[in-house]
This record gives structure tokens, sequence and C-alpha cells, in this order.
């Protein structure tokens, strides 16, 4: 099984022929207001808390396109079914990346067999239940992963990022 | 978890950072790349005229956007005493990779030695002799005196067979024209060395000789053929992972059909098509799934042979292309041979060599057989026929380009295989044509100018095997690991560890001697059979560990350098940050051994010798250039005008010099006149090599006698660069120790689950793996990485060579058992099929 909806944005190029939209338009995606600029310069980015979805609405192996740190910087919600280091939810299970190929960017597919990310750009791949790694592939990092916190009542909220995404010199533009 | 950065913003490269050509020194393809430094107290802004792409950096950029680096892009180096910040990023204007970087020349930057970010301390800063029990840091004098006294007492005029000297023959990397030269003035010009080997192999010899004594030079096409060619005929390569930008950017777009117009521009008399691919190899490659993502499966035809019958296959297609008529008559004609024999087989040329007929004659071979041979269907082999050489419509002649690597290089039957493959090209009319090409795919860059090696003799000396013998004095290495890249490495380990030994342990016994009681003493110890030991590198290598003096090099982009890539291509990386420490360029090291040894012998009143010492005065790598290249070759190129053509440079030869402009050649013999034998007529060769099966000494013995097949070879992660990468943290985490892939079934007969470490052994010797599962391994065929700094695949390579003494690493077979559990390390790692699922 194959989420069609990655896999059709995936076959063309991110912000190219005009899909900005179908990115992060999943009805799940709530985007936190911008936080206020700090005065003084800070050594990390801060991280939005956005919220982007409830442990109720994931199915195992049924990804959901999600974006985050903001709207032009789109991901993937998933509910491995097996417990993974770094899953949260009841089951430790539930994983976010993002879907920008840290190679040169195209969008990667989620093939829900393997559950892995592919890259129909030059034919990278990545693990979601091994963090992101780089299975194979061209990228010089592993992918990108979005840190995940579950409040009481099984919101899931993205509060971190892992590695730099592709196509921004800041996380948090 | 997997390794991850922890990194959320980079530095922005201002607006007039300083920027520098470079060319990726680490695999053959040699993609253009620019690095950018700038003072490490200023940064550039999001806006637009803040930052050097002119881009707004505040808003998300798009996919193959030219604005954006990965972190491993960037690291803050060393940069005329000042640190600096440094990105090295692709070139999207540079013809070769159109801005791809892959995921070795993308981490150029993170593998610079760094003291402010700590990456790459591993990198030799100074100097180190073994003094007092251990090495000792010291300077470029002492170090040198005491090389040039040990050395100076082994070598005579008219004799000096009792050095021994391991050197780089390559391009990129800390190769290149100038450090070829450096090292081949020295030990070719001021001395005649005949006992010597290069960087991979066992012996200073050719990895093609029967493709050049039929003269045709193995680098004869330009990338560009891929885009034109009807099919691609690949053997032995697996090019999306060793040659990964050249395959993406040039191989692909013909498969897909994106230079269909190209095509019809170019060639307008004719069909266009994309091209059909077909690649021998006995593994599935990620290669084969790449090609049929991008062709089509239909129009990819792998032939899955058994190892080492690639000249079975070869003959088969040239017989039955020949009884087809399928040939270029015309071309046969004109640029070939017309005779019988033109060069009998004799110790130096391990077949015939003559005319298209008599290679007729001698390859004949039928597609039945060859079937049996090859275990491979007979309609697969009529297929790739067709596909090679079956005339298009309207009778046009088919354009078939055949690229090879080291699977016929260092497999069965080096020069009868090669020299079938190019029979095939020469029979199609196929070399010197647009889309055409009988060309090696490459390892590492070229960049080779030397003295004539004319004196080494053919065959070559069989340099590992005469150490093991107990032969040789003094070895002086130049980035050379034989522990990692010999053959019999088992054996050959434990003798050089015993020699060099010997020679620590007569220094250690010397404690406080004068330097002449120390090269007394020294030298009775190599006359008791020791070795000396002197290890010129950028880190400290396995065989470095045996070493009595250390001298550090410097790589690519600490000082300039010329190399060339796969289509001849030669550009300037210009240097771009310092070297480490007092590390020098590998032609100045060269030159001071020899300003040392002149002063030694001098010293010692041997005036006539000390005088063949002279002309090593060079201050600089451009000086080594402008007394090697520019003078050998027309006194046309310089760095200014080089730096001057920038990323795209100029092929290989240069001819001339116009409008401020280099000007090149596109393909080599596009005139049908072919001149790598030296022969007047400028005809080129057949070969008359028929099949002998498995031709190296002990290979069919060691193939009924165990049960895997432990075939071997590179990755796309694990490549020219591994040295490096021992110390990098993203490749460590993907693969903490080298890989062994085979099929399930097998691993569980034996009982081992992924990532199980495992002992490979049999008659030569052993050694270990960590198991990946490969779905699409065939049964008892296994596939482990070369070169590996744990676990050499040498160790179990029996020490038979072709007649030429060309190792033939790839058909080895072995026994496996099981070392222990996966490690932690290895437990967390990923095991999945390494096949794109889109
Ligand atoms: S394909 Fe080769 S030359 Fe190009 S970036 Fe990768 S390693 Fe460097
Ligand atoms: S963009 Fe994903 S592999 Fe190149």
């Amino acid at each position: 099984m194959k989420c069609e909806r990655l896999v059709d944005v995936g076959r063309r190029q991110f912000l190219r022929g005009g899909i900005t939209g179908a990115v992060g338009a999943a009805a799940a995606t709530v985007l936190a207001p911008a936080p206020a600029k700090a005065q003084t310069a800070m050594a990390l980015v801060d991280y939005p808390a956005n919220r982007l979805a409830n442990v109720a609405d994931l199915k195992v192996n049924e990804p959901l396109d999600i974006s985050y740190p903001d709207d032009s910087s789109p991901g993937v919600l998933l509910k491995l079914g097996t417990k993974v280091e770094g899953g949260v939810g009841p089951d430790g299970d539930i994983v976010a990346f993002s879907v920008l190929c840290p190679h040169k960017g195209w969008m990667l597919s989620y093939n829900a067999d393997d559950k892995t990310l592919n890259c129909p750009g030059h034919y990278s791949r990545f693990d979601c239940e091994a963090g992101g790694q780089q299975v194979w592939g061209h990228a010089t990092q592993n992918l990108p992963q979005f840190e995940l916190t579950v409040q009481d009542n099984g919101d899931i909220l993205a509060v971190g990022v892992d590695e730099l995404i592709y196509g921004r010199l800041s996380n948090v533009l | 978890m997997a390794f991850k950065r922890q990194i959320d913003r980079l530095p922005i490269i201002p607006a007039d950072a300083k920027v520098h050509n470079v060319t990726c020194h680490y695999c053959i393809v040699g993609c253009g790349y620019k690095a950018y430094t700038w003072p490490i107290n200023r940064q550039g802004g999001t806006a637009p005229e803040q930052n050097w792409a002119g881009a707004d950096l505040s808003q998300q950029q798009e996919t193959e956007t030219a604005a954006w680096y990965a972190p491993s892009m960037y690291n803050a180096v060393r940069q005329d005493g000042k640190d600096v910040h440094l990105v090295i990023k692709p070139d999207p204007d540079c013809v070769v990779n159109s801005g791809l970087g892959s995921v070795r020349g993308a981490r150029m930057a993170e593998n610079r030695r760094s003291e402010v970010t700590g990456t790459q301390l591993q990198r030799l800063t100074e100097p180190m002799v073994w003094r007092y029990g251990t090495w000792q840091p010291t300077s470029w004098d002492d170090a040198l005196d005491l090389v040039a006294r040990v050395t100076a007492r082994v070598i005579d005029k008219d004799n000096e067979d009792n050095l021994f000297v391991s050197m780089f023959d390559h391009g990129g990397s800390a190769g290149g024209y100038e450090n070829t030269w450096g090292t081949g003035k020295l030990y070719f010009g001021a001395m005649k060395v005949k006992n010597c080997r290069i960087h991979n192999r066992p012996a200073y010899n050719s990895e093609v000789h029967s493709t050049r004594d039929m003269g045709v030079g193995e680098l004869n096409y330009c990338y560009e053929d891929y885009r034109l060619t009807d099919t691609i005929f690949m053997v032995g390569a697996n090019s999306l992972e060793t040659q990964t930008n050249l395959f993406l950017n040039h191989m692909i777009p013909g498969m897909r059909g994106d230079t269909l117009d190209f095509k019809k521009q170019e060639l307008p008399d004719e069909p266009h098509a994309a091209a059909k691919v077909v690649i021998v190899d006995p593994r599935r490659t990620v290669t084969i799934k790449a090609c049929e993502e991008a062709a089509g499966k239909d129009n990819v035809l792998h032939l899955q042979i058994n190892s080492g019958t690639d000249l079975a296959l070869f003959n088969a297609l040239f017989t039955y292309i020949a009884d087809k008529g399928w040939v270029d008559k015309e071309f046969i004609a004109a640029s070939t041979f017309q005779g019988e024999i033109a060069q009998p087989e004799d110790a130096a040329h391990p077949a015939a060599l003559g005319g298209f007929e008599a290679a007729r004659a001698a390859c004949k071979m039928s597609v039945a057989d060859a079937a049996a041979i090859c275990g491979v269907p007979e309609a697969d082999i009529v297929k790739a026929a067709e596909w090679i050489a079956m005339p298009k419509e309207g009778g046009k002649r088919r354009r078939t380009v055949f690229p090879y690597e080291k699977g016929i290089i260092w497999g069965n039957d080096n020069y009868r295989t090669i020299g079938a493959l190019v029979n095939i090209g020469l029979a199609t009319g196929n070399i010197g044509r647009p889309g055409g090409g009988v060309c090696r795919l490459g390892g590492h860059q070229e960049g080779y100018m030397r003295p004539s090696d004319a004196h080494v003799g053919r065959p070559a000396p069989y340099l590992d095997q005469l150490i093991i013998a107990g032969q040789g004095k003094v070895h002086h290495i130049w980035a050379n690991d034989h522990y990692k890249t010999t053959l019999n490495a088992t054996e050959f380990k434990r003798v050089y560890n015993r020699r060099t030994n010997m020679v620590k342990d007569a220094m250690d016994a010397r404690a406080g001697a004068t330097r002449e009681e120390l090269v007394d003493a020294i030298v009775s110890a190599i006359e008791a059979g020791g070795l000396f030991s002197v290890n010129v590198d950028v880190i400290h290598t396995q065989i470095g560990q045996q070493a009595h003096v250390i001298l550090p090099a410097v790589e690519s982009g600490e000082m300039n350098l010329t190399s060339m890539n796969g289509e001849r291509r030669m550009r300037l990386v210009e240097k771009f940050m310092d070297g480490p420490g007092s590390a020098m360029p590998d032609c100045l090291i060269a030159a001071r051994m020899a300003n040392h040894l002149e002063r030694v012998l001098r010293e010692e009143g041997r005036t006539e010798y000390a005088d063949q010492f002279k002309g090593f005065d060079w201050k600089t790598e451009e000086d080594a250039f402008m007394d090697g290249y520019y003078a050998n070759t027309g006194q046309i190129v310089t760095y200014e005008r080089l730096r001057a053509m920038g990323n795209n440079g100029v092929q290989e030869p240069v001819v001339g010099f116009e409008d401020g402009k280099l000007i090149g050649t596109k393909r080599l013999y596009a005139d049908g006149k072919f001149d790598r034998h030296g022969r007047e007529d400028k005809l080129a060769l057949f070969c008359l090599g028929a099949w002998r099966g498995l031709q190296a000494p002990g290979k069919q013995n060691q193939k009924d006698s165990y049960r895997f097949l432990i075939n071997n070879g590179r990755s796309n992660i694990n490549w020219q660069n591994w040295f490096l990468d021992q110390k990098n943290e993203f490749v460590l985490d993907r693969f903490p120790v080298p890989y062994i892939q085979m099929n399930p079934e097998d691993m569980a007969e034996l009982g081992l689950n992924p990532g199980d470490l495992v002992e490979v052994f049999n008659d030569v010797g052993a050694t270990q793996a960590m198991v990946y599962p490969e779905p699409t391994a065939r049964r008892n065929e296994t596939f482990m990485l070369f070169g590996a700094p744990s676990g050499s695949q040498g160790n179990v390579i029996n020490a038979g060579t072709n007649e030429l003494i060309l190792p033939n690493y790839k058909q080895t077979w072995g026994n496996i058992r099981k070392i222990s559990d996966a490690t932690p390390a290895a437990k967390k790692l990923s095991f999945k099929s390494w096949e794109v699922t889109l």
C-alpha cells in the first residue's frame, strides 16, 4: 500500500508547478501563531509547538500529511504499529519526518510495505523505523525527524527538528 | 536512533565571499563544486543583496535550488593562517554534474581537518620518526635526513633494486599531475626503480593492457555520448554507486528519452529512441533497479552471468554480430589492421592481436555454448546482440557505448576479456563516433605524468610477493595501503609486520645512539631480513602502523591540483585552505626527498650519482606542474589558462590556445586513426583471445572447494573517500563495520540474523564482515566490500594473478561461519532493501 497523495506529489517537484497548496493542506494541520521575535539573538532557533493531529486520528501505517515548523515545510505523521526509538503515544510508535529529500529536495513518497520514504528524484530511501536513517542514497544526512510530544487529550505536538530541512538555511524561517 | 547533526541553521554565505573552483577529488566523475570562504566573524543575511545567491533566504527554496547547502557542505577551516567559514557546494554550471552532489562529494567540506569543529583530526600534521618505542613528531629535515641516509645505503648508480616503491598513479584525491610527476621524476627520472607498485594492485602495470595494445586508449569518449547513444552496454560496473553523477546526469537522461531533441539536432539523419541498457553483472545492483525506473523494465536487460565468464559472453556476441553482418565494414577496412597476426601471443601479450577475420576465427563461440558457460538464456544473448548492433530503421548503424570497470578489470582473464569487448566496439564502428566509445569508467580521476616506466618491464615485478619472499630493503610508500588493497593479504601482513618489526626492534635497541650509529643499526637489521618502511600519506594508515618514518601530505584543495576525469576533462582545483600542520604536497615531499638524497650522496662522495638528483628545486606545486605537465605536453596549459576555463575545464589532449581559451579534444580517434599502441600505420588491432576458463592459478580449485562466491567491490557510501570516512560519523552510523550481502535462505541455513558478524575463510586466510540480507542475491553468492579498513576482503583472495600480474580480486570463494551476534551498534541499523520503491 502506498500513500497515493504523497506519491502523486512526489512525482512532481516541490514548489514547482504550483503544488504548494497541496502540501500542508491536510485537515489535521493546525499552525500555531508565529512566536514573537526575541529581543536578543538566541543560540538556537525557537521552534513553535504545533498541533499536528490527535492520536485518535491515526491509523496504523496510514501516513498523514502534515507540515512543520511552517506550512512550507511538508512532512508526514505516522503510526508505525511497532514501538520504535523516539516514537511517542500510547504505543510508542508515532513518528514524524520531513518529506523533502535532503539530497535535492524532491518530495518523498511513503511505501507502507517496508515503512520507508522513497525519492523519485534519484532513488534515495529512508527508514521510518530507524529514525529516518538513509537506507541507501545520495543525501549527506539522515531524514530530519520532527520531535513530538503527546498531550493528555491525545493531541500530538511537534516541538523540534533534529537536522536541517532541505531548502532553508534556518529551520525556522 | 540514527545519527543526526542537530544543526538547526547554518551561517549564510555573504555576497562578497571568496569563490574557488573545485573539482570533487573523490571519484573519476570529477563533479564541479565551488568553495566559498569568508572571515570567521562575518556572515551574510537573508535579504538578496546580503547573500551569495542573490535570493530571498527568508523563504523556503524550491527543489534543486542552488540557494541551499547541507550541514555536510559546511566547515570552519584555516586559510592563510586564519580561521574562515567554508562552504563547498555543487556547481550548477558545471557540465559534468549540473549541480548534483553525491553522498561522497557533498561531504567534501565536512571531511576537512578542522580544529574548530573537530572534524578529521586524524589527518597527519607533522613528520614522525620511530623513536623510543613509538612515533615522535619531528621536523622535515630530521625525518628526511634519516630517510635519505638509510635509502642511500641500499641504492647505487645502476642498481636500485633494493628500493621498493609503492606509489599512487591517479588524479584527484592527493594525486594529480603535480604529484605523479614529483614521485615519477624521483623514482623513474633520478632513479630507475623497477620494483614498484600502484595504490590498488601489487605491480606497476596498466589495468587495461589489451585495449592499449589494440591501439585504443581506454578513455576515448565524452560523457555526452550517453545522451546520444542507442544502447548502453555496461559491464562489471555499478555506476549509480561508483560513478554517481555520470549515471544520474548523463546516462539517466539518455534512458528516459529526455535527450531526444538533442539527438535529432546532433544526428539528424537517423531515427532515435530513448537508450536501451544491457548490464553484465553477476549481481543485481541498485544501478539495475535505477535503469528500470528510468528506461522501463522492457528496455533493460540484465545478463546475470556466472562470475568470471564475461569473455565467453563477449566472444559469442562478437561471433553472432559478425555472422549476422551487423558490422561496420567501411570502418573495419579503413581503420583496422588488414592481415592475420600483427602481434603474436607471448609472455607480454596473453593473446595474439591482428585482423578482424583472424579474430573471428580465434574467438568463435556459439550462443548455445556461451549460454551454458555463462548461465544465461540463449535468447538473452541474442537480444543483447540485437540491442548492440542490429541496424536501426533505414539500415542505419546502431550507436552503442560500452562502459566497463572493475568487474572485468579485476576479473578473470583481464587481457582477453577487455580485448573481447573492444573487439565488439571496433567491429560495430563504435569508437571515436558520437554515441559510442569502449571506455573504462574509472575509479579515481586520472592525472598521470611520469618519465617512461619501460625499465619496469612486462610482466612487471609482483612486488607484494617479492616482499613476502624476503626481498627489498627499503620501502617507500606513497598513499598506498597494501593492508587494505592487496591479495594474499593475510600472508602479506604477517610477513610485513615481522620484517618491519625487526627494524623497529633494532632502532629501539639503540635509543640514544647518534644518527650514524642508528643508520648502522637499521642497515644491520635490513641485512638480516628486515625492511625499513617510509610512509607518505594524509592519515596514519594501516600499513603506516609499521612505518619507521611517516611524512604528512596534503590533499586537493589544500594545494592547487590538476587532474582529468573519465572523459579526459582537465580542471584546476584552486587551493582554498591550508594543509594540516606542516603537511606538504606530495610533489614537494618528493622534491625535498631528492634534495636530501643529493646532499647525502655528495657527503658520501658519490658525486656522479648525486648529480642525478638535481632538478628538484621546486618551491610550489605550480613549479612541479610546469616542469612536468607543461613541459611534456606542448607547453600550452598553464595554471592561469586552466583557471580561466573554470569548472568545465578542457578535454585532453589540449591542442591549442585561441582567443583566451584552451582548445581540447571532445573524443579520441574521431579521425579513425588509432595510436595508443604506437604503431606507425595507426590501425587498430583485434584481439584473438579464445575462452579458457578461470585463467588465474588456484581459482578453479578454490571454486570447487568452497561454497560461497565472495564477490566484492565498492558501494555508494564506502568508496574513494573511505580513508576519511573511517572518522565520519554519518558514514559510521550507517555501516559501523563493512557488510557482506547474503541471500536470506543462505542466512537461515547458517543460523544468521541481520547484523551478525561472520568469518569468511578459505585456503589462504580469513576475514570478517557484518551480514546484510539481500533477497536478490543468488544462493551461494555473496558480495563483500573491497578495501575495508576492518575486515579486509584481500585476506581471502589467493595470490594467483593473470600473466601480466593483474589481480583477480573478484573470483574468490570461501566458507562462512558465525562469529557473534550483532553488536549493539549493528543492531539499530536499517537492514531494509536498497531498491527504491516508488
Ligand atoms: S560522483 Fe564522484 S566526483 Fe561527483 S560528487 Fe560524487 S564522488 Fe565526487
Ligand atoms: S532528491 Fe532525493 S535522491 Fe535526489
